[in-house]
């Protein structure tokens, strides 16, 4: 069974948005998503100051096998990354929602109403 | 559409919780645990794989050592009864129908053992050949199945759990050999990099040793491992380090070939012809100096010019490096040359090297 967290927001591409304030979200990939994906052993994450769209990869995870791209549900501009993922991709699959990718200052912030809550994602899987 | 199929293994690879997919129309298990702690298994100690998707044909005839000299591109008019021998099936332009063993029985009968996606093709192009032989291949792919038990423990675990001592049988060598009710051919092969055997049996033999080795603790591996272990010994895969578009004289395999000997076989003048002109392309290892993974179908950059592609790369397992296998243009394919591999539209910076990743340790007489 994958764990989902009540109080996130969801996509469709198994990724989890958590609402720092009004403007700043943490971006990572669902429980379901690590489980899936076997484990991770390297995860490919953009610069601080570039831009991410809105269902577009901004990045990837892979695991020893394959590589899948990191969606983002997000249109924005990358604040920070999650420098210990790159030292310790492992993280992913221990606490997939902690182990946050990028921290995203928002540019459209009517996109997180396209997303859906633990209950509707729970619902997909 | 064919259904796909099962080998006699599939209900113990559900019951160990095995991660399922369909290869070759085959279900396989792709991992049990993880494809690390399986790859470091075989490494370190012993790890089984169900090897029965693997196509195995009889050849058998009058003129069956003819007939392997004549489609077969390594030598085999030398080989003694008991060998085995590793080489490639050729169309006339010299490039590769597959990749193959060849056990010899005898001057009248041999056994192939071939990859599990071209057992078909293999089948129809071999009997296709046979007009001017008194020849028989017979597709015995159905009825014979097969595990390998690969590692530096392999040896002393088949000897403590099925008491058959394998210590004299030589590298790439098989042997007939009996448990229980059980009749089993054992080579001293595998595609690990690692010394260790393939076994060939019936459903019921290869059912019952499976489940004996896994009690007396050698690991289950699946094709994940498999790959990740072969690629590190650079030993070739079909549709990746060779295929029908690339000769073995690309892909580093002249070894395995007999172009400097007497024997006629089919694709040899193209192999001689591609030689007098000189290849245009290599397999080369590469190794990426920022971490990132080169996966098969990456493009491959020297400065702006496309010089190649990746056949196969990982983070390796054993050496926790980004490195790959990859046919290089000249002159691109020198050592040390500085290449770029095009990586979701980033290009990562590493450089050509050797194959040899890892070295293999295999068992093999003298010295």
């Amino acid at each position: 069974m994958s764990k989902v967290l009540k109080g996130l927001l969801y996509s469709n591409d198994h990724e989890w948005v958590k609402k720092l304030n009004d403007e700043e979200v943490l971006v990572g990939i669902t429980d379901f998503a690590a489980k899936e994906l076997g484990s991770v052993v390297f995860v490919d994450l953009p610069e601080v100051g570039d831009a991410v769209e809105a269902n577009t990869e901004f990045g990837a995870v892979e695991s020893v096998k394959a590589a899948s791209d990191l969606v983002s549900p997000v249109s924005g501009e990358v604040l920070e990354i999650n420098e210990d993922l790159v030292g310790e991709p492992e993280q992913v699959n221990e606490d997939a929602f902690a182990a946050w990718m990028i921290k995203v200052k928002l540019s459209n912030k009517e996109e997180l109403e396209n997303l859906l809550s633990a209950e509707e994602y729970e619902a997909i899987l | 559409m064919n259904e796909v199929k099962r080998t006699c293994l599939y209900q113990a690879h559900v019951d160990l919780g095995a991660k399922m997919e369909d290869f070759a129309g085959f279900m396989m298990p792709i991992v049990y645990d993880t494809i690390k702690n399986e790859h470091l298994a075989v490494r370190q100690a012993s790890g089984m794989f169900d090897v029965s998707h693997m196509g195995e044909f009889a050849v058998k005839g009058k003129d069956a050592t003819k007939f392997i000299d004549h489609v077969f591109c390594n030598h085999i008019l030398d080989k003694e009864p008991g060998s085995v021998t590793y080489g490639m099936l050729l169309y006339e332009n010299g490039t590769i129908v597959d990749d193959l063993l060849v056990y010899k029985m005898s001057n009248e009968e041999y056994f192939l053992v071939v990859n599990a996606s071209n057992v078909g093709k293999d089948y129809s192009w071999l009997v296709d050949q046979t007009d001017d032989f008194d020849v028989t291949v017979i597709n015995r792919s159905e009825e014979i199945s097969e595990i390998a038990i690969q590692g530096p423990q392999a040896e002393a675990k088949v000897k403590q759990l099925l008491g058959i001592d394998l210590s004299s049988l030589e590298f790439f060598h098989y042997g007939y050999f009996e448990y229980g009710p059980y009749n089993l051919l054992i080579s001293r092969t595998g595609y690990t990099g690692e010394d260790g055997f393939e076994i060939y049996a019936s459903d019921d033999a290869i059912t019952e040793l499976w489940s004996i080795f896994h009690v007396g603790g050698v690991v289950p591996c699946g094709l994940g491992s498999r790959d990740t272990l072969r690629f590190e010994a650079a030993l070739p895969l079909y549709g990746h380090e060779i295929s029908d578009t690339v000769t073995p004289l690309e892909a580093g395999f002249k070894f395995f070939t007999k172009i400097d000997s007497d024997s006629d076989f089919i694709g040899k003048q193209a192999l001689l012809d591609q030689q007098e002109e000189g290849l245009k392309r290599r397999l080369v290892g590469i190794e990426l100096t920022k971490l990132a993974i080169p996966r098969a179908t990456y493009e491959v950059y020297s400065n702006d010019e496309l010089v190649g592609f990746i056949t196969t790369g990982y983070l390796s397992v054993s050496l926790e490096t980004p490195i790959a296998l990859a046919m290089i243009n000249r002159p691109y394919n020198k050592k040390d040359t500085q290449i770029q591999v095009k990586i979701r539209n980033k290009m990562v910076p590493g450089f050509v090297r050797d194959k040899k990743f890892l070295t293999k340790n295999y068992k093999t007489k003298g010295a």
